[in-house]
This record gives structure tokens, C-alpha cells and sequence, in this order.
């Protein structure tokens, strides 16, 4: 009974967590950050507690979105790679590009 | 009719300068000083620079950057004379991968040398901080991967300036997006050159230009005037790198600087494009032309070495 109640629980997760993705992928989504010409679009963005912000690649060279203290790091993202991170703890969250650190972003979550 | 075969000579001196620039020559003075001293002339040899083969990289202008590296081997092996090592200056893989790295390295065990050394590119270190580079070819190296060795009276010294590389938009030290040496290396090369005769021609090569191409996209490296500093009492410097992918060259003093043409894509120059990255347009029967590898020679007499680039074609 336990184990059926985790299993519907992981379940009602992927659905969520599906679904966030799926509306993610319009380009009107507000915390989708776009890497376009070397540079992160918007470069700040601001968002409320609890929001998950994707980054998506349209470069054709790869880039990271990694945070200045490494909280997060995206690792390699290549041409369409995305990658998605929760905020929660309202801050000022520096990152910058691994590879090009020249392209810098900021998060601030209130 | 005799100015008409003069033109045509000298049209065709114009289109020989026009496929590979000999732009520094071995300097005489040096070369005469040594024999009023009586110093036993060693003999001279050759080695090839390679470098940002981008192995993994597979879109516009090049989708088979393997291929296009074998032939960068392939002009390698048909040089008339075999070089005594090869210098792949970095970027050797495009995402860092291991598979990536057994590619380049499979192709490169078809190259007619002795030897080759590596240095690293950012795209060959920035998942890992250069782990899976340095279990590959930081055999004998120092520190974060540092190197150096002579031959034949060069003494020749590998840095790396892609670790570490810090956030940065602004200007300032640290803050400009620029290639990284790090205080420890400059003081590993302190010691390394400490010994040497001020006569010791220098070859340098690593990964990021060594002297400040375009500061709006990156291309610098910060401390390399400290390193400049160390290598200053020498009468020879030369300093080879990569990572612009175009033929970029500067005499300042004693020191030749040196970028190399990349086996992958070409990229734009500073001020022609929004952004580096590669030239997505090139025409398919244009790209070999924008790539190459680079032939230096020492001749043995204390003097400049001399740089010679060629294209693929």
C-alpha cells in the first residue's frame, strides 16, 4: 500500500514536471532564457520563489549556464540542449558560460 | 614582350607569398655574433604546429571536422622533411569527450613524427577542469599539466591558460573573460627558465593568444605580461597559439607572436561579426582553403625562427 502510494506520487511528479516542460518549449515562456550569439537573453531575469528557469541553446556553439558560486552548473549544452533549475531561496544568483566566460547572466529571485 | 614575362614572374612571386606567409626570417646578426665566438653551430630542424581540431564538431561550414583533420595528417606526412614533433595547441575535441579525444588521438598515431604535445583548448577541459586531457596527454607534465623541454638548443615550454577561466564582463583583472595563467604557473616557469643562457631561443605555445587580440570577446590572457616579464633577458621569443582559428602575428622586441589557422572552421576576425564562433557560410569548396597547419623552422644560429602557414588545398 506504501510502495502504491510512491508510485502515484512519482507519477504525479513526471506529470507535473512533463507538463512544465511542455510549456516550456513555447517562446513566449517568461523564464525560458535564450542563448543567442554569445550572450544569455534576457541577461537578468527576475522570478518568485519556487520558479524553474530554463535555459535553451540556439547557438551553434556549446555553452554552460554555470553559477558563479557553482550552486548550479548546466554542464555541456549543445546546439537545442536545455536545461532547467528550480529557485527557491529569494537572492541574486551570478552565472556565466564555462566555455566563453565573457557571457554572463543574472537570476534574482523575490 | 620581356615586360610582359616580368609581370607575369613577379604576379606569380605575389601568388606564391599569397599561400603561405613567411613572415619572420632567421636573423643574421645573431647568427654572425655566434660564429666571431666560435660557437659550435648545431644544425636546424622543423616543427609543425596544429591545432582546434573541434573533433565531435558537426555543423555548418564543416560536418566532417575528422576528415578534414586527417588531411591537416595527411600534409603532415608529405612534408619533405619528417618534423621532429608536432605541437597540437588545443581544442582538440569540441564537448571534451572521450571519445572525442580517442578520435583525435587515433589519427594523430598516423602522423610521421617522433612525437607530439599538447596543450589544451577550453572546449578540452571545461566539463571535467581538464581530467580526462590530462589522462591522456599530461603524461610528464607538470602541475595543472605545465611543460616543458629542449631540443636541439630550443628550449620550448607549454602553458595552459583555459583552467579556472572566470566570470567576467567588465574590465580588470579576472573580470574580462580572458585566459588565465594563475600565479602558480608563472612561478613554475620562474624556475623553469632560471638556468637558461639568454641566448636560448624560446618557443612558447598555449591554447589562448598571449597578447590582447579582442578584448570584447575574450581573446587575451590575463598575466601574460608577467609571463613576457620572465622571458624579457631572452633574445629569442616566439610564441605559438590558437583558439581564433585565423592567422593572426605581432613583433613587439625580441617577440614574435603567432595564432594558427584551425583544422575544423574558420572564424571571423574581431569587429566583422556580433560574436566569435564558427563561420557558418563558408562554400563547400572555399573551407579548405581557410584551414591549415603551420611548419616552423629553426635553422640552428641562434636567430628568429621562421613561420611558415599553408591551407588544406
Amino acid at each position: 500500500m506504501k510502495f502504491n502510494f510512491a508510485l502515484l506520487l512519482t507519477l504525479a511528479i513526471c506529470l507535473v514536471s512533463f507538463t512544465s516542460r511542455t510549456t516550456n518549449l513555447a517562446s513566449t515562456n517568461p523564464n525560458e532564457i535564450v542563448i543567442q550569439n554569445f550572450s544569455f537573453e534576457p541577461a537578468t531575469l527576475t522570478v518568485k520563489p519556487g520558479t524553474t528557469v530554463t535555459w535553451v541553446n540556439r547557438d551553434d556553439e556549446p555553452h554552460t549556464a554555470t553559477a558563479t558560486d557553482k550552486r548550479f552548473n548546466s554542464k555541456t549544452l549543445d546546439t537545442g540542449d536545455r536545461f532547467s533549475q528550480e529557485f527557491n531561496a529569494p537572492g541574486v544568483y551570478n552565472y556565466y558560460c564555462a566555455l566563453h566566460p565573457k557571457m554572463t547572466g543574472k537570476i534574482i529571485v523575490k | 614582350m620581356s615586360d610582359k614575362i616580368e609581370r607575369r614572374n613577379f604576379l606569380k612571386c605575389m601568388a606564391w607569398a599569397g599561400t603561405g606567409i613567411v613572415w619572420a626570417m632567421n636573423g643574421g646578426v645573431l647568427g654572425s655574433s655566434e660564429l666571431v665566438l666560435g660557437a659550435k653551430r648545431t644544425p636546424g630542424f622543423n616543427f609543425v604546429q596544429i591545432s582546434d581540431s573541434h573533433i565531435g564538431f558537426n555543423k555548418d561550414p564543416n560536418h566532417d571536422v575528422t576528415k578534414t583533420f586527417q588531411e591537416a595528417v595527411d600534409k603532415i606526412n608529405a612534408l619533405s622533411e619528417e618534423p621532429a614533433f608536432v605541437i597540437h595547441t588545443g581544442d582538440i575535441t569540441h564537448l571534451s569527450r572521450a571519445e572525442e579525444f580517442d578520435t583525435a588521438a587515433q589519427i594523430l598515431k598516423g602522423a610521421r613524427t617522433s612525437q607530439i604535445y599538447y596543450v589544451p583548448g577550453e572546449h578540452d577541459v571545461f566539463t571535467d577542469d581538464g581530467q580526462l586531457f590530462r589522462e591522456r596527454f599530461g603524461r610528464g607534465t607538470q602541475g595543472m599539466g605545465w611543460q616543458s623541454f629542449d631540443y636541439k638548443g630550443v628550449h620550448f615550454v607549454g602553458l595552459i591558460n583555459v583552467l579556472n577561466l572566470k566570470q567576467g564582463s567588465g574590465t580588470g583583472l579576472g573580470g574580462n573573460g580572458f585566459g588565465q595563467l594563475g600565479q602558480d604557473q608563472l612561478a613554475w616557469l620562474k624556475n623553469d627558465v632560471k638556468g637558461l643562457s639568454s641566448s636560448t631561443p624560446i618557443v612558447v605555445f598555449a591554447h589562448i593568444p598571449l597578447w590582447t587580440i579582442a578584448p570584447e570577446w575574450g581573446w587575451g590572457t590575463d598575466e601574460s605580461e608577467q609571463a613576457l616579464l620572465l622571458l624579457k633577458r631572452f633574445g629569442s621569443v616566439t610564441v605559438l597559439n590558437g583558439h581564433v582559428h585565423q592567422i593572426m602575428q605581432k613583433v613587439e622586441g625580441n617577440v614574435t607572436f603567432h595564432t594558427a589557422r584551425s583544422t575544423a572552421f574558420p572564424q571571423p576576425s574581431p569587429g566583422t561579426a556580433p560574436a566569435p564562433g564558427p563561420i557558418k557560410d563558408v562554400p563547400a569548396d572555399k573551407l579548405r582553403s581557410t584551414l591549415g597547419l603551420t611548419d616552423v623552422s629553426y635553422a640552428g644560429t641562434g636567430g628568429r625562427l621562421a613561420v611558415i602557414d599553408s591551407t588544406l588545398v
